[in-house]
């Protein structure tokens, strides 16, 4: 009779358990899923910028997804870069403007064709690879982009960020 | 149902129905504090007043703040600070609060430090404290970013940032954690709800703990010696109060507490009155600007040491370094091998390393509010910051050849 309430009882708490447990699991993922960027926030994500203007020598500053993106076009004394955006005959260095330390915004140097961080002393060239020795680990981000014509789409993977993907330019 | 009798007063009223009395015992008259100890042994009780203080400071920021990236920078800088009125008073004293907290939790961990607070049966009154440290820590990171000026977004853009793990590069977690691809409106949304409930509501539970784990091993003393409780309190209790070496937390205690409470309340109002600017960086009174870094990003004072331990290394191993530092203070009565319960100057080397800790922490303090350029400077903070990695190991050393300190002799 003991043993048998025992049991009884023993059901009833590994019945309540499971429940709770799969109750837990699914509050748990609702929790998640409430903390993810709203699809109002992703679908923003898609900028044009036309390059046409540009002047050689003159950090472009547009923003993409509410971070900075540089564009510069290099004048002809500038190194050329498999990073580069070849458009016609113009190269362009193109990357996400937050340092890869930890996310400030470096200043472009026109006279020394450099860009600094301020925040804790990184350096990149004008093709956006860092300075060895100094905190940040990486070159520059490239943004996923599409060329069409003398304009670029931000957002959109074209052949060109494809492969320099796969060369394992960017991230 | 229990019987219960007609009562004679109030007070005997509440006793039948929730045992007033004993509550009042277990809680003031009965509890006992060793009589041997001295001003520092108030800090407890200043941090709690001082959360106090935050809260109901807190309450009033809370009816007028907006908590919306449009709205948030001028119902703070504009409505509470000059249409409210004293809006300005409780902004200056929830911001003079978050800064002088941390001081006085510094001064309570060093003094628990010294003391030997942590050891033989105290492990737990460390390691709920070092829970409210980290508890305290992500309130006022979270109470930092809803000014939203140009520090509360940078400062949120560089802390979020170390989330994705260096090399690791979990920028998924990172936008996880924002909301967004950047610091923005439910970045703020969510950070608002952390710093005005769920933090607090942590906090409040841990300062329970706190107190709890402080019942059985009791609190320290100045010569770390072993009292019987039961028998002082019953010497005590028997009028023999000067032959004990036990007062009661209430009303004996408790009015010493509250006289260093006074004297540390005129300093804080002198602060909230008459130099409240330096917990107002200048920098946060621009309105948050995603295209614009400042020229130099720097924590709030008592994060200094921990960003110094960051900032001078490469990228991944600044992450690993930061993180043993941030986790290795919570494993400190497990490092300490000495059986000695002693004040530090009784302790041979362990008085050494002391100071040697604490001038460290200071000297990266000051090393983390500088402009990373210096070489000099970046590399007086590189050495202490490995000297502060270094610690861990060198405690471990020194107490485990300590010699034990004979009691009584």
């Amino acid at each position: 009779m003991a043993n048998e309430e025992k049991s009884r009882r023993d059901f009833m708490g590994m019945a309540l358990g499971a429940c709770a447990a799969v109750g837990g699991v699914g509050a748990l993922y609702a929790a998640k899923r409430s903390w993810d960027p709203l699809p109002s926030v992703k679908a923003a994500g898609f900028t044009t910028i036309d390059l046409s203007t540009a002047k050689p020598n003159e950090l472009i500053v547009e923003k993409w997804r509410g971070k900075p993106i540089f564009i510069l076009k290099k004048t002809a004394d500038m190194a050329a870069h498999e990073r580069d955006l070849v458009i016609g005959s113009d190269r362009f260095h193109m990357s996400i403007g937050l340092c890869t330390h930890l996310g400030c915004i470096p200043a472009y140097k026109k006279d020394t064709h450099v860009f600094f961080c301020a925040c804790h002393g990184g350096v990149f060239d004008a093709s956006g690879i860092q300075e060895p020795g100094l905190p940040p680990p990486s070159p520059l981000e490239i943004p996923p982009f599409k060329i069409a014509g003398t304009k670029i789409i931000l957002g959109e993977e074209g052949p060109e960020y494809k492969q320099m993907l796969d060369a394992g330019l960017t991230v | 149902m229990a019987h219960f009798e007609k009562a004679n007063s109030l007070n005997e009223w509440l006793d039948q129905r929730i045992a007033l009395n004993t509550l009042k015992k277990v809680l003031n008259t009965e509890y006992w504090i060793p009589k041997d100890i001295n001003f520092l042994w108030a800090m407890g009780m200043i941090l709690a007043a001082t959360f106090g203080i935050l809260v109901v400071s807190g309450i009033f920021l809370l009816m007028y703040y907006k908590p919306d990236t449009n709205l948030a920078f001028d119902s703070v800088n504009y409505t509470i600070m000059s249409e409210v009125g004293y809006g300005w008073l409780w902004r200056h004293i929830h911001g003079i609060g978050a800064s002088i907290v941390f001081l006085i939790i510094y001064i309570h961990m060093f003094v628990g430090i010294y003391y030997g607070s942590y050891k033989r049966g105290r492990e737990l009154i460390w390691l709920s404290g070092m829970g409210l440290f980290v508890a305290f820590s992500a309130e006022a990171f979270s109470g930092y970013m809803l000014p939203w000026g140009q520090m509360s977004y940078w400062a949120g853009m560089v802390i979020t940032n170390l989330f994705s793990g260096g090399s690791l590069e979990a920028y998924g977690l990172v936008e996880w954690i924002r909301g967004d691809y950047v610091p923005g409106d439910a970045y703020l949304t969510r950070f608002f709800m952390l710093h005005v409930f769920l933090i607090p509501l942590v906090i409040i539970g841990l300062i329970v703990l706190h107190f709890g784990t402080l019942r059985i091993p009791h609190v320290n003393n100045q010569e770390g010696a072993d009292i019987d409780f039961e028998e002082a309190a019953e010497l005590y209790k028997a009028g023999k109060k000067k032959e004990s070496k036990v007062i009661p937390f209430s009303p004996v205690f408790l009015s010493k507490d509250i006289f260093v409470m006074g004297v540390y309340f005129i300093l804080f109002f002198y602060l909230v009155f008459y130099n409240f600017n330096f917990a107002m960086d200048p920098v946060n009174f621009d309105p948050a600007d995603g295209l614009k870094t400042p020229a130099h990003i720097y924590p709030e004072w008592y994060f200094l040491w921990s960003y110094e331990i960051l900032r001078p290394f490469s990228k991944d191993v600044g992450l690993i370094a930061f993180g043993i530092a941030q986790a290795a203070l919570f494993f400190l009565p497990f490092i300490d091998r000495s059986p000695n319960v002693a004040p530090a100057h009784k302790r041979g080397l362990f008085q050494v390393w002391f100071w040697v800790l604490l001038i460290d922490m200071i000297v990266l303090t000051a090393m983390g509010k500088l402009p990373p350029t210096d070489p000099t400077f970046a590399f007086i903070g590189l050495v202490s910051a490995v000297l502060f990695l270094l610690m861990g190991p060198a405690l471990f050393i020194i107490t485990m050849f300590e010699k034990k300190i004979e009691k009584g002799a």
